[in-house]
């Protein structure tokens, strides 16, 4: 199809706020996109299969209780479960960002090893700080997965991040073998680094949260489910850039814009 | 007979007997039924109940206790004063003034007669023109009574009240500010009150409210500012502002007897109860077991979904009017929309959306509950709004209608639970005080000049350090301020991201490259002049805009003071209300609204005078916006305007404990003005790098930190810098803290240009930046005088608030 065929459906719950530059993300990429409540998807209006991509954008699904994103994502998996089971097996592209992220990985979607799995089975817990943190990043490209075909390998891009929940945790005693695995099936996409590409090692504020292995961003194993903390939605455009005064780049696009081009390329292509 | 008595056997409902009651009795009704309202007023209401031949009911005083609150009804800055003024010989002249708000600061809004002015002082916001199709709308709003006595939950509701505010307007809020201040982090525990919190426990809350409501709401928080005075310490100010943008074509309040009122958004419990009456009036020992839940409790998700309903109504059209729920609830809502158009109301409290069943019909009348807006919707477009909130999730109730008849009714359970003549209501009681304004002479400078550079080092690090002027970075960090991905100049700016931004832009709207400008100015150091305080304020407030770009002010006042029934803070009030109009009309920047906060004391301990200024200025092109840090080796440093002998609550003697000394800065209107176009031409013109303002700390401290943010050292030749013929001392030229001066970074072949371009205007090209990262200073003969590495003088300014 035509990229300006793209259907993406931005999906919000009470408490999403990033809607609206998410769908600016993905028009500047070339396709389209509508912003859809919830309760529009299983309250018959409008039905999930009739898009070509899913994306999860941040906020504070309500409100963050309990633990960000679980309330959205069980609510998500009891009443269209089946729904989303059949659009990630079509390899529609599912991405997550922030309150997004938590909500995948809630999910069970991520990092999905042996396929969607029943309970969770990493977790985004409180930053190391014990704080919401709003900086500007640098992200490494470590791994690749559909949405992040337009970064060279070991690229070092900057992207904001806005969250108090971030640090990836994986089971207690078995991060380094399930790390390993990721590692092997390169579902490690973006990793926080310094502005040289050295990995931040966890050192504040380089990792806002001190994520295990400085894990910024994962997906499936097959590349079409992704999910990041770190906000493309912000950066997609020149004058977003955080340091646009000092080099006049303000025209252009921002590093985050790639993300978005990767998901309708994609689509444009596959279907 | 009791002056009380009960008036159902069903519900809590009771008559009071007014009309009988003796002077002293009606004291007693005011006190004991936290009406707040004074004897006078009493009496007032004395006579109309004897007028109309009945007792009153405790929800009509209730009402009649709201709507004449200060909060409310802003007696004071209506009433009249008189004044006496003493110069410095002690000699007086009289003079009486009247409703300080329409002879000073709505005046100037007035003679000034700007087109873009799209709607002031009528409405819950300001609002202004953007672009000719769409407008902005500005407010700030004091939560200071509610803050002191839980930190969180009073901040998160001021920022979720200013919300509404904008809302209110049918404004999409796109920017928080706020602006905070608060005794002493490091107070001794001895030193702190009774009755009072400590200021690091109100710090951490405020801000923590602050970060919730706004981070969970989506609306970055992009300007602010934090300053301690111990006496903030039993009564914090938390000044909470939101920018909103809007359609014209949206702007819609035409309601008429017929409409239905629809409340929509949260539920009605018990908190808040007496919210305003509480703001009007000091706080004391015991605020905290009388007045607890005069504090309401947030739910910013709630606000959110509200927010998503009413911009689909506003684009749909299908309201009338609209206004917010805050202090008063739906006594002021509803009362004050009746008013505005015209008409009477109706209302059925029993069909209000209530938390728990409450048997109180006064309750829920002035409950403040929060996340609730009140829309006069059509009769036939009653239905399509009800389906637009229930499809968000959220309550929306037809509670009444207005009514042709000027008549406020209330019921509750069919019986009629108050019936106010909207005319009596509205007849507000303005207030006739006594003020005083004593010039004094200020307390000569008799320290000695640092001998040393060294000791310039020690003073220079020991000002950045200080808690005024260190970095604020670890609060800032925690609002978020780039959610909406419009944040094109940002609160930290610089290699590194560290340096502190004059102002920030939001660029709202995607197809249009215009900027939103963001700043505000305050300085209770110099208090002690009010006149001068407001207008530095005012300058500051500007001067912030004008570092980023910003130019065609719209201006907001928020005063804060102490009890207007003290002379000398009446006299404060009248002094800086002057200094708005004088400025206003000065720098052709419209005040377009405003808000008071009187009563800010605590056991008889009164917060320094504070006006906080925020102004809202315009950016043509974003993409030629200017940030504070330097950028490149070889570039030249300009200071513009003079530097004169103003160290009068500056930072350099509080650093040498010589605060009452020198003269407080003043501010030379049309100068100023005539100086800050020409250095907007030159910015326009692309002749500017960077700017930065010279205040706290005077331009020693704007200079560092310039180099600082930029990773650059900076030299600068003391000799160059224009001043003032009584300004004899190499300390007081980099100390002063004179107000409308700018440091500028220009490139060097861009020098001569930008010198023609400020023709006329006082600037003197005082340095270089460096690769050498060292800040140093020269005199007239080479000597050095400072001699500072940049990174250490930031690792000092970051220190203090690191955590």
């Amino acid at each position: 199809m035509k990229k300006s065929d793209v259907r993406v459906c931005i999906v919000r719950a009470p408490g999403t706020n990033c809607d609206a530059e998410t769908l600016d993300g993905v028009i500047a990429a070339g396709g389209t996109g509508e912003i859809v409540h919830f309760n529009r998807l299983h309250g018959g209006s409008r039905k999930l299969e009739d898009y070509d991509a899913l994306i999860f954008p941040g906020g504070f699904s309500y409100g963050d209780e309990i633990r960000s994103g679980v309330i959205w994502a069980r609510k998500f998996l009891g009443l269209l479960g089946d729904d989303l089971k059949k659009f990630v097996d079509a390899e529609k592209p599912v991405l997550g960002v922030c309150n997004g992220m938590q909500v995948i990985v809630e999910s069970g979607l991520l990092p999905g090893l042996r396929g969607a799995s029943e309970a969770p089975e990493a977790c985004m817990a409180s930053n190391a700080s014990a704080r919401y943190e709003c900086r500007w990043i640098f992200l490494k490209k470590t791994g690749d997965c559909l949405f992040t075909e337009k970064y060279a390998q070991g690229e070092v891009v900057e992207m904001p991040v806005g969250h108090a929940e971030g640090k990836f945790t994986l089971e207690p005693g078995r991060e380094q073998k399930i790390l390993d695995e990721l590692e092997a099936n390169k579902q490690i996409v973006f990793r926080y680094c310094r502005a040289d590409g050295a990995l931040a090692r966890g050192e504040y504020p380089l990792s806002p949260n001190a994520s295990l292995d400085d894990v910024a961003g994962v997906s499936n194993p097959s590349g079409t489910v992704f999910a990041l903390m770190p906000h493309p939605d912000r950066s997609c455009f020149g004058w977003q850039r955080r340091d646009w005064t000092r080099t006049g780049k303000v025209d252009g696009e921002g590093d985050g814009l790639r993300i978005f081009k990767g998901l309708v390329d994609y689509c444009a292509k596959k279907f | 007979m009791g002056l009380y008595e009960k008036a159902s056997e069903e519900f809590d409902f009771w008559r009071v007997r007014v009309r009988e009651a003796s002077y002293a009795e009606l004291d007693q009704i005011s006190r004991e039924r936290g009406l707040s309202l004074s004897a006078r007023e009493m009496k007032l209401l004395q006579e109309y109940y004897k007028k109309i031949g009945r007792d009153a009911t405790d929800v009509e005083l209730e009402a009649i206790a709201q709507t004449w609150s200060e909060h409310c009804g802003h007696k004071t800055f209506k009433g009249s004063f008189a004044l006496v003024e003493r110069d410095e010989r002690g000699r007086e002249k009289k003079s009486k003034v009247d409703n300080l708000f329409k002879t000073y600061i709505a005046r100037a809004t007035r003679e000034l007669a700007l087109p873009w002015c799209y709607s002031v002082f009528e409405d819950n916001a300001g609002i202004v023109d953007f672009d000719g199709d769409n407008a902005l709308a500005f407010k700030v709003e004091t939560h200071n009574h509610p803050s002191a006595l839980e930190p969180f939950g009073g901040a998160a509701t001021g920022v979720g009240g200013v919300i509404r505010d904008v809302l209110g307007v049918w404004a999409d809020p796109i920017a928080n500010t706020d602006v905070l201040c608060f005794g002493p982090l490091d107070l001794p525990e001895q030193r702190v009150p009774s009755g009072v919190k400590h200021p690091r426990f109100l710090y951490n809350g405020v801000v923590a409210g602050i970060a919730c409501y706004g981070n969970n709401m989506g609306i970055p928080t992009v300007n602010g500012a934090i300053f301690f005075h111990e006496n903030y310490t039993g009564n914090p100010l938390v000044y909470c502002g939101t920018l909103g943008l809007l359609k014209k074509s949206a702007y819609k309040h035409e309601a008429a007897a017929g409409d239905a009122l629809v409340l929509v958004g949260g539920r009605t419990g018990r908190d808040g109860i007496h919210g305003v009456t509480f703001a009007s009036a000091g706080l004391h020992e015991k605020s905290e077991e009388t007045s607890r839940t005069a504090v309401q409790i947030g739910d910013p998700i709630e606000e959110e979904k509200v927010k998503r309903g009413i911009l689909q109504v506003r684009d749909a059209g299908l309201a009338n009017a609209i206004t917010d729920l805050g202090g008063g609830g739906l006594s002021s809502a509803v009362a004050e929309t009746a008013e505005r158009y015209s008409c009477g109301v109706r209302v059925d409290l029993s069909l209000v959306p209530q938390k728990y069943p409450l048997k109180t019909p006064w309750e829920i009348w002035v409950s403040e509950s929060q996340e609730r807006m009140l829309l006069a919707v059509p009769q036939r477009n009653v239905e399509a709004v009800k389906k637009i909130f229930e499809d968000e999730l959220v309550l929306a109730t037809v509670v009444g209608e207005l009514t042709a008849e000027r008549n406020l009714r209330l019921f509750y359970k069919n019986v009629a639970v108050a019936d106010i003549d909207m005319n009596f209501l509205f007849t507000q009681p303005t207030t006739a005080k006594g003020a005083v304004l004593a010039k004094t002479k200020p307390n000569p400078l008799s320290f000695n000049e640092p001998a040393s550079p060294q000791e310039y080092g020690v003073i220079l690090k020991k000002i950045l350090s200080s808690p005024n002027v260190c970095s604020k970075e670890s609060v800032v960090r925690r609002y978020d301020h780039e959610v909406k991905g419009s944040t094109t100049i940002k609160p930290f700016q610089g290699a590194s991201n560290e340096g502190p931004g004059d102002a920030a832009v939001i660029r709202p709207l995607r197809d249009s490259w215009k900027g939103a400008a963001l700043s505000n100015g305050f300085n209770s150091l110099f208090a002690s002049d009010a006149y001068k305080m407001a207008a530095s304020a005012i300058d500051e407030a500007i001067r912030n805009n004008v570092c980023v770009g910003g130019r065609r002010w719209a201006l907001l006042d928020n005063f804060s003071w102490g009890n207007p029934n003290d002379e000398r803070q009446a006299g404060g009030l009248v002094a800086a209300s002057r200094a708005c109009y004088d400025y206003a009309l000065a720098f052709r920047a419209p005040f377009i609204s405003g808000k008071d906060s009187l009563h800010n004391e605590c056991n008889g301990v009164a917060i320094p005078q504070t006006l906080l200024v925020s102004a809202l200025g315009i950016v043509p092109d974003v993409r030629k916006a200017i940030t504070m840090d330097a950028k490149k080796t070889g570039n030249y440093l300009y200071i513009v305007g003079e530097t004169k002998l103003e160290l009068g609550g500056s930072h350099y003697c509080a650093a040498l404990d010589a605060s009452e000394a020198g003269v407080i800065p003043g501010v030379d209107g049309a100068r100023a003005a005539t100086l800050y176009e020409a250095v907007l031409r030159a910015m326009d013109a692309g002749l500017v790098r960077s700017c930065h303002d010279c205040s706290e700390g005077g331009m020693a401290v704007a200079a560092a930190e310039m180099g600082f943010a930029g990773g650059l050292g900076v030299e600068i030749d003391l000799t160059q810098v224009p001043r003032a013929a009584d300004v004899k001392r190499n300390d007081f030229v980099l100390f002063s803290e004179s107000n409308s001066r700018l440091l500028i970074e220009v490139e060097p072949d861009k020098a001569k240009e930008f010198e023609a371009s400020l023709k006329g205007i006082t600037f003197g090209r005082i340095g270089v930046f460096t690769q050498n990262p060292d800040f140093v200073v020269k005199v007239f003969d080479g000597t050095e005088i400072l001699r500072e590495n940049v990174f250490e003088l930031k690792r000092v300014w970051q220190k203090p608030l690191k955590r």
